[in-house]
């Protein structure tokens, strides 16, 4: 009995031993860290990459081009590429955080649409390949709202109190006060900040919460009428639930890129390359685009998708759509009273 | 022969993890980095005195004051009834007190914003007794109801673990003696247990006071509390200066707190009963 129970010991020890070996005997792979918004790309793509090249890829998210920022920025973090938007890359590229992409071994380039190439954010295209594109808008659930929805200033309407939802991210929110109030959504008039500042104060009582990615379930659960949210949002939500639609306020609004960068730093370019490439593969955008909702700059991608996505002005507005809608700027010169703003606006009851 | 050499590790670890994050913590407090370099400021500190950000500290304290206050109010009874004689032979019901914090309390947040948002469970019930539908989410009722549920156990163990350990035999010379439940109750009991009350209301009303998760869940970002504005400090604008500020401010606070409780658990063990 002694005896079994040595041997059996002696099974196991080997059994330990080998495979310990046997995990140093293969090549130790490759590794790969992307840092992507939350709920931002297709199913099963990450694992079709990592097998196909042999790569293990570490994917993580975040929830606002700030958090992003102050986290790569702050060194704790050692990611390889990145998908932040337009104004954040510009402030990147300013700050010297992002390396220059060698465009030969990104050949899947040549799909994306010349309308997103060489946009003020990078003037030379040398950093940065657009992953989706989108507009701000209001999403609006037709049973609970019954007066037509044109403005930003419905948002501040006291018959829906508690039933809107704002995002919970500076710019974006500050945007949307600055264009009620007719501003421009870059300015750097303090005068027209405090006021935006103001108004948002003044809105506080009236919203039900400040919302990420949760306003997607919160709004086809029928639990708010209207709420600020990103055209891919509204494409995903509107599927879902067919009450739902979304419309692009005439003041104007946000129309952003968002696009995927390489950080200094890392040790891994040429499969963040690869990584880039993969994702503009034509297949891959499709199913990319095919599963968040958002609009694609990728030509072959486009032509793959539902004529009625197509159609659809919340995906792809017209161009009366967005006459008056601005892209974001960096504002490095200002951007910190952005923040006291946004911080002030958070602590007000 | 002690081997007080063990304890270097120890001493080690709380160095690294503790001593010095907190000399990092005055450090950004009391400094600014312009362009001549760092110097030393009070402009940090000085901000958090503007109304704006006391509202937001006063209103966290009070929020924490409250689940303090309720807590203590549940508990004791439950960690009385707990270290009962019909109790105490089984532990299955301080068990189940024990088994939810096996859950994350993030998951167990999560699941309250189910049962208390618009179309949620009680919502549902509500309209099939077609009552009012009641807006429970995103409330400061929601905020302190998340934090009574999940600070409620570190309230009832330090007492029910103090009730436990009382020696009976005074309780039962007190009965000898003719006094009444209610005497004893107020007599031996509730001074024994002072020590549990004291530690059970440091242990609820420190994360109370500190939380950030619940108030974000639960109160949808517009019930900031302090601890909302700290971590917005350092994970969306990067201040790390003015975030370090009032987590000093806050530091200081607690440290206040706990020197009161402290004295007057003193007091207790020193005079009142004997």
């Amino acid at each position: 009995m002694k005896k079994a129970f040595k041997i059996f010991g002696l099974v196991i020890m080997a059994v330990i031993v080998v495979s310990v070996f046997a995990g140093c005997g293969s090549a130790p792979k490759a590794q790969l860290k992307v840092y992507n918004w939350g709920d931002y790309i297709g199913e099963g793509v990450i694992e079709e990459f990592e097998k196909r090249y042999n790569i293990d890829v570490i994917y993580e998210t975040f929830a606002t081009n700030e958090e992003m920022y102050v986290k790569i920025k702050g060194g704790g973090a050692d990611y390889d590429v990145a998908i932040p938007s337009d104004y954040m890359i510009e402030r990147m590229i300013k700050e010297d955080m992002l390396e220059k992409i060698d465009f030969s071994n990104v050949p899947n380039y040549k799909y994306i649409d010349e309308r997103f190439k060489n946009l003020p954010y990078d003037p030379n295209n040398e950093y940065s390949v657009p992953y989706m594109w989108g507009t701000v808008g209001i999403l609006y659930n037709k049973k609970m709202v019954d007066e037509p929805v044109d403005s930003w200033k419905i948002l501040w309407n006291e018959k829906y109190k508690k039933q809107i939802l704002m995002l919970d991210s500076s710019r974006d929110s500050i945007g949307v006060a600055l264009k009620m109030l007719g501003y421009s959504l870059n300015t750097r008039n303090m005068d027209e900040l405090e006021q935006a500042k103001e108004a948002l104060i003044r809105q506080k009582p009236l919203v039900l919460s400040y919302v990420g990615d949760e306003v997607k379930d919160m709004m086809i659960s029928g639990q708010a009428a209207l709420a600020v949210v990103w055209s891919g949002d509204a494409v995903y939500t509107k599927r879902e639930n067919p009450d739902l639609d979304f419309v692009i306020p005439k003041e104007g609004s946000n129309m952003w890129v968002d696009a995927m960068v390489i950080l200094k730093g890392t040790k891994n370019k040429k499969a963040a390359e690869q990584f880039i490439n993969f994702m503009c593969e034509p297949e891959i955008a499709f199913r990319n685009t095919d599963y968040i909702g958002y609009s694609t700059p990728h030509t072959e991608a486009k032509k793959m998708l539902d004529p009625e996505v197509l159609n659809d002005r919340a995906a792809y507005p017209t161009e009366e759509d967005l006459k008056n809608c601005e892209v974001f700027e960096a504002l490095s010169d200002v951007i910190k009273e952005y923040d006291r703003v946004w911080t002030e606006v958070k602590a007000a009851r | 022969m002690r081997r007080t050499y063990y304890a270097y590790p120890y001493l080690v670890w709380m160095a690294i993890f503790i001593v010095v994050p907190l000399f990092l913590l005055l450090f950004y407090t009391f400094t600014v980095t312009t362009e001549e370099g760092i110097r030393f400021t009070l402009q940090h500190i000085n901000r958090i005195w503007e109304p704006i950000y006391l509202t937001v500290l006063l209103r966290s304290i009070l929020l924490a004051l409250i689940c303090t206050v309720i807590c203590l109010l549940i508990g004791y009874p439950v960690a009385l009834i707990l270290s009962g004689k019909e109790y105490s032979q089984n532990k299955i019901l301080a068990l189940l007190f024990v088994i939810p914090m096996w859950i994350n309390f993030l998951v167990r947040t999560y699941a309250w914003m189910n049962l208390l948002g618009k179309n949620g469970v009680i919502d549902m019930v509500m309209n099939f007794l077609h009552l009012p539908s009641l807006q429970l989410l995103y409330t400061d009722y929601a905020v302190v109801l998340g934090m009574v549920y999940n600070f409620l156990p570190f309230m009832v163990l330090p007492i029910y673990s103090v009730l436990t350990k009382m020696d009976k035999s005074i309780i039962e010379a007190a009965q000898d003696l003719g006094a009444d439940y209610i005497t004893v109750l107020k007599r031996i009991i509730v001074p024994l247990s002072m020590p549990g009350v004291i530690s059970g209301i440091t242990m609820v009303f420190m994360p109370a006071v500190t939380t950030f998760i619940i108030s974000r869940l639960l109160g949808g970002g517009q019930y900031i509390l302090i601890g909302n504005l700290i971590e917005q400090q350092f994970i969306v604008v990067g201040d790390w200066h003015f975030g370090s500020a009032i987590s000093f401010v806050l530091t200081i606070i607690i440290l206040i707190t706990m020197g009161i409780m402290r004295k007057y658990d003193k007091d207790y063990e020193g005079g009142a009963i004997w």
